[in-house]
């Protein structure tokens, strides 16, 4: 691999019917990315199935309740590499109890592949699932027309879920969608060119997959620095030396910044930005570094370092998108802890405005319980100001979690000023 | 402009290092959990990345089963000299010697499920809240499903259908008294990552990853070394072959391939054109298909 070859993040939400275990398991077969024993083994299973060939949706199933019940029940996160680009596969189940297992794997997405049966065009978990990559604003998404073998390789069917497609989401955010048709059992435009589909003229995914633009897709206008931990070697060589270790959320900081450190307001000028490796002039997002300044500030976890002419709001009372994590429902009033970057503070929820009917995508103002997999719209207070950016923005300073303090379970995950 | 962004190692170091970071804040105790492996190196390098220019402000801990390759022993207490950190030892031996495990019997028999309980026992007496380990999620189904911050009970059990969600970088480590959390901030990494890593920042590793004449036999699909542990069956004879090893556990269940790579670049091909997974040569992954799940269930890493 070559030095600048990137890591791209994708998800995929799909149920039993509509190929996406498939569609994994011929993007790694075809990449070459499932060994040997891995093969034997799926290849064992499909005979005591008394399946035809090797059935590579078998190489996606994870835990044994799962491999006896035939579904995806969590999360599971699948590899391969190409010669030009490093893949993460957040696989994700697809059915509306899963909701939130589709909004985990797609928060960390760059790009959401969205599987739609050509032979039954655009259907609710097609909305659905769109929606929630829109919810999570993944900037890319992949619509494969799938199962084009089934419908005699028609440009007429293609066509006709695309205009579906693109009739429900004009309503949506998402920057960039494309269309392929696919068919992962065959292998048709998944790895190489269908010649099944002469009238389809673009790339086939995973050429999509490995030349998409996403370097742009970071924030890099805000800078903003939540700070980790504090490092205090104490030691011969660096006796006096206080670094602020964190990850750089958004934005490019560099030596001799003006920076304000939030929340105290105080200011001071960024002295140097170091790793193990050398003393850097810049750092940019999503590098990990130690941080010090000029001035001999109170600087602790929880805090954020950011350009004094480029500051997130410090707010108390913030409209959030939550999605319902957990089995226990919200308590009307109750108090959670919220977890904001580095930051910890006690917040209530003070109004469910609306939840979303995730089958129609209507409003509902009338039933305002929070259940598992619920997602709605709801007003926060915090004990404290956190230092805020719309999620649209920037996903790290606009996004929270609840942590219910009797269990300790993250009960819910939102996006800020949604 | 230059390039503001990361290649993929860069990021995945950026990451290992946050994970590693969040464990200092959110744990009152955490160790590293060393078995000299290559995966539990490349966590003990990117800790030093983490914190410095402090040293690492954890303890090491090694689970000795007592069947170890010498070459592991001094490479362990080598890392621990430069480094300047704490050694915490749990011995199966000493599990055995107090009554709380008893031998494995038979021609497979490994001291490898023991080390379940000698890994909680250590947690326990030690008072870890957490306990880092190099495992990733590409390297064995049920690992695929591990979060980066995963929960153990207060029997320190891993309840694989009951996980917290872990969304975007916001990770929960809050526990009760204890429970404690294993944290693997490799995750992400696949073998040939950890091999591009190695190589790129020429870590050092035990000399038993690299191709060396070595006394073996061949059981099981793999050359499994000659040790003082070995009971040979009667077809069984010992040769002297080039080998090297792609994993390193219990000397008595790791098996080797025949290799000729002997540097850190023909390794790196060499594992590029593999067509086995690494674990398919321990015998510990083979006893059936949900193997894994089942030890990891009940506490190991």
């Amino acid at each position: 691999m070559l030095d600048n070859n990137q890591l791209l993040r994708f998800t995929t939400a799909g149920s039993v019917d509509d190929g996406k275990s498939t569609l994994i398991g011929r993007l790694l077969y075809d990449s070459k990315s499932i060994f040997e024993d891995q093969l034997e083994a799926i290849e064992n299973t499909s005979k005591k199935k008394g399946h035809e060939g090797v059935d590579l949706a078998l190489f996606t199933d994870g835990l044994r309740d799962e491999r006896e019940q035939g579904i995806t029940i969590d999360v599971a996160y699948r590899y391969f590499t190409t010669p030009k680009r490093k893949f993460i596969i957040a696989d994700t189940p697809g059915h509306i109890q899963y909701t939130r297992n589709m909004v985990t794997g797609a928060s960390t997405a760059n790009a959401a592949i969205i599987l739609v049966d050509a032979r039954h065009g655009v259907i609710e978990q097609t909305r659905r699932h769109s929606f929630i990559a829109s919810l999570l604003q993944i900037p890319h998404v992949i619509v494969c027309v799938n199962k084009m073998d089934l419908v005699d390789f028609s440009e007429e069917a293609y066509n006709k879920v695309i205009n579906q497609f693109e009739e429900f989401s004009s309503k949506m955010l998402v920057r960039d969608v494309r269309f392929i048709p696919i068919s992962a059992l065959l292998g048709d435009n998944v790895v190489n060119r269908s010649e099944n589909m002469d009238w389809y003229q673009g790339a086939p995914l995973l050429h999509t997959l490995e030349t998409m633009h996403i370097s742009s897709d970071i924030n890099k206008v805000d800078a903003r620095f939540p700070v980790q931990t504090v490092l205090r070697p104490q030691n011969d060589t660096h006796r006096d030396y206080r670094g602020y270790a964190g990850r750089v959320a958004s934005g490019i900081l560099r030596v001799g910044d003006e920076v304000t450190v939030m929340p105290s307001g105080f200011t001071s000028v960024i002295k140097s930005i170091d790793t193990l490796d050398k003393s850097l002039n810049e750092a940019y997002a999503p590098m990990s570094v130690s941080i010090t300044l000029e001035d001999d500030i109170d600087i602790s976890r929880g805090d954020m370092i950011v350009r004094s002419n480029n500051k997130p709001e410090a707010l108390q009372d913030i409209e959030v998108m939550l999605c319902w994590l957990h089995n226990d429902s919200a308590k009307p009033r109750a108090k959670y802890s919220i977890r904001h970057t580095s930051n910890e503070q006690k917040a209530m929820i003070k109004e469910v405005v609306y939840k979303i009917n995730i089958e129609t995508l209507d409003r509902n103002t009338e039933n305002k319980d929070l259940r598992m997999n619920d997602i709605a719209k709801v007003k926060i207070r915090t004990t404290k100001p956190l230092m805020i950016d719309s999620y649209r923005d920037n996903k790290t300073t606009g996004s929270i979690i609840l942590i219910d303090d009797a269990t300790n379970e993250t009960v819910a995950a939102g996006m800020i000023k949604y | 402009m230059s390039k503001y962004y990361l290649n993929y190692l860069d990021e995945l170091e950026s990451e290992a290092i946050f994970i590693l970071r969040e464990v200092w804040a959110q744990f009152d105790n955490p160790v590293i959990l060393f078995s000299g492996g290559k995966d539990s190196i490349l966590v003990t390098h990117l800790a030093k990345k983490a914190f410095y220019p402090a040293k690492i402000p954890f303890p090491l801990m090694h689970v000795d089963t007592g069947h170890n390759f010498p070459e592991t022993i001094q490479f362990r207490d080598d890392i621990i000299k430069d480094l300047g950190v704490e050694l915490i030892v749990g011995s199966v031996q000493e599990s055995i010697d107090e009554g709380r495990v008893a031998e494995e019997r038979g021609k497979n028999a490994t001291r490898n499920a023991l080390q379940i309980t000698t890994l909680l026992d250590a947690i326990e007496s030690n008072k870890i809240d957490c306990a880092i380990g190099g495992g990733r999620r590409d390297e064995e189904k049920a690992r695929a499903k591990e979060r980066f911050f995963s929960h153990r009970d207060d029997f320190g059990q891993w309840d694989p259908k009951n996980q917290r969600p872990e969304l975007w970088n916001i990770f929960n480590g809050r526990h009760f008294e204890g429970e404690h959390f294993r944290a693997f901030p490799i995750s992400n990494w696949t073998e040939m990552d950890v091999w591009n890593y190695i190589k790129r920042e020429n870590i050092a590793i035990p000399s038993l990853y690299f191709a060396h004449e070595r006394e073996v036999v061949w059981r099981q699909d793999s050359w499994i070394p000659n040790s003082e542990f070995l009971v040979l069956e009667d077809h069984e004879e010992i040769v002297t072959k080039k080998i090297r090893f792609r994993t390193l556990g219990d000397i008595t269940i790791t098996g080797g391939i025949e290799s000729d790579a002997d540097t850190l670049e023909k390794i790196a091909e060499e594992v590029s054109g593999m067509r086995q997974t690494e674990r398919g040569n321990r015998s510990d992954d083979k006893r059936s298909e949900s193997a894994m799940e089942d030890r990891k269930r009940q506490g190991y890493f």
